[in-house]
């Protein structure tokens, strides 16, 4: 099939122009610290030569690694715990009392309104005024409290959409409830329980101000490290660098995995 | 089924101790002077805004920050809005793929982002309060695009088309169809960058250099630094019902865009 070519009009062409601008504009820092991580200078604003420098000292920075290690260990677990808890109770208040839900989810949805950082100190005093010493433990108990809010106003709309009577008619047929919950009603939001997941992640790996506040002396994560660091340091444009390709890889995953499952179930019922 | 509600108990009593508790904890601090050393040595007492009210220099702190959130809102709706309204012109494949370029970078850590953009900077010579409002336009700008984008492009499109069959101009379409019809969007762009500007505290330090100094920096200081939670929870608090009051404005202003 033969497209015709239309010519374009100059609005049209203006208007590719000014998002092409907008994307450069959004892509210009990414850009800048990948190229910057291979320089072979500790310049950042002259490029003098091609290297591996800071991607072998990257490796060699205990400080860092320990901060990216700190990141992933309590991004997993906070999303871990968030997810299994926001979908529990996101189940339990969409069959409670119209007016306990609608006061529970105002209540959820504080952290998301409040600004970070009065979230971080009203954390930070309520560990403190129970003598409980900042830790690894008070970062990753304030990183699963900031993201169950999010799972569940992933997950409630969902819910809302589902048919009781499915379930219903699971209960009547003779399943017990722990059958119905997770034969038909989870199977029913798997999607969005994924989706609730993948936020808390990000929200929790990209995380500065709460975990700022809320973490004990000397426990770092990445926006700690990045945040804390007195010089420049050209080590972390080589980390930027391995986090954009690992995100854009996750991305990339995440987007095609339903088309490939689309196209092989086309092709199974053909 | 009914008995399902019983799951959500446990999460009720965890909103209670890390929701509800944290809250009341800030206010409690805010109205009270510590008296001794022990927690529970402490006393009534408002003075903790009289001291931020009475103090010019906390004043203007706090109007930098308005003046530096309120320019990078109506920037980011400047720069945003025909951006949205483009991309919703582009077919359907492109519009995925337009989305998806805008969102890629939003899961890159931001501390990253404004530490790149210090490099950046480091090659002109800006003023701090420039360098701090390229850094928070840069932050919030897709945010901005998104929800204006997903407004228009939920528009019905045969609109556009009665529209034009009644005579109306390209610009007339849009300015009586498209523009209202994408307040919904503006309301919640605005809110979505309003709100994290005024209390950002990350951006001004990166980039701002020592000197430039917002309400979030002063909370900051006054809890890691100079130690006076009093005074920073109170200040938290004031920074809290600015924030309460301008969401309460744009949500009427958005009803009253309704109603004509």
């Amino acid at each position: 099939m033969r497209k015709l070519k239309k010519k374009k009009t100059l609005g049209q062409r203006l208007s590719s122009w000014y998002l092409v601008v907008i994307l450069l504009f959004i892509y210009l820092p990414i850009g800048y610290v990948v190229l910057f991580s291979f320089n072979e200078s500790k310049s950042l604003t002259n490029f003098t030569g091609f290297s591996f420098r800071w991607y072998e000292n990257m490796f060699q920075d205990r400080t860092m690694l320990q901060s990216i290690w700190n990141t992933v260990l309590v991004a997993v677990i906070a999303t871990a715990v968030s997810t299994v808890v926001g979908t529990i109770a996101a189940i339990g208040l969409s069959k409670a009392k119209r007016i306990v839900r609608n006061v529970v989810l105002e209540v959820n949805n504080l952290p998301v309104m409040n600004p970070d950082i009065v979230t971080a100190i009203g954390l930070m005093l309520l560990f403190i005024s129970v003598k409980f010493q900042l830790s690894l433990t008070t970062l990753i108990l304030s990183h699963i409290s900031f993201c169950i809010p999010y799972v569940i106003l992933t997950i409630m709309p969902k819910l809302r959409q589902l048919d009781d009577n499915v379930a219903e008619a699971a209960l009547d047929l003779g399943a017990t409830p722990w059958q119905a919950l997770t034969k038909v009603i989870i199977p029913q939001i798997y999607p969005a329980i994924l989706s609730g997941a993948l936020i808390a992640f990000s929200m929790s790996f990209d995380d500065f101000v709460i975990s700022f506040f809320t973490a004990g002396v000397g426990i770092n994560n990445i926006s700690m490290y990045v945040y804390s660091m007195k010089r420049y340091n050209p080590s972390v444009n080589a980390m930027s660098t391995l986090i954009v390709v690992v995100v854009t890889l996750i991305l990339i995953t995440v987007n095609l995995i339903p088309r490939i499952k689309d196209k092989k179930t086309q092709k199974e019922e053909p | 089924m009914k008995s399902f509600f019983r799951m959500s108990y446990p999460y009720i009593l965890w909103i209670g101790i890390f929701i509800v508790a944290p809250m009341l904890m800030i206010f409690l601090y805010a109205v009270t002077r510590t008296t001794g050393d022990s927690t529970l040595a402490f006393e009534f007492t408002l003075d903790n805004f009289g001291k931020f009210l009475s103090d010019p220099t906390f004043m203007r702190v706090l109007l930098t920050s308005l003046r530096i959130a309120l320019l990078t809102t109506v920037f980011c709706l400047l720069i945003g809005y025909p951006a949205a309204l483009f991309i919703a012109g582009l077919p359907e494949r492109k519009q995925t793929l337009m989305t998806l370029l805008l969102t890629l970078p939003m899961w890159i850590n931001m501390l990253l982002k404004t530490y790149a953009w210090r490099g950046i900077l480091l090659n002109f010579d800006f003023a701090s309060e420039t360098r701090v409002f390229i850094g928070m336009v840069y932050d919030f700008l897709p945010y901005m695009i998104i929800q204006i984008h997903s407004a228009i492009s939920k528009m019905d499109g045969n609109l556009l088309i009665a529209a034009h069959d009644l005579g109306a101009n390209k610009l007339k379409t849009f300015l009586k169809v498209t523009l209202p019809l994408s307040i919904p969007g503006i309301i919640s762009g605005i809110t979505l960058v309003f709100l994290p500007a005024v209390s950002s505290f990350v951006i001004p330090k990166l980039l701002g250099g020592g000197d430039y100094v917002l309400i979030g920096n002063l909370i900051e200081i006054y809890f890691l630094t100079a130690g006076d939670w009093n005074f920073g929870s109170a200040i938290s608090l004031i920074m809290a019902l600015i924030i309460i009051a301008s969401m309460w404005a744009t949500k009427k202003l958005d009803r009253n865009g309704e109603e004509e």
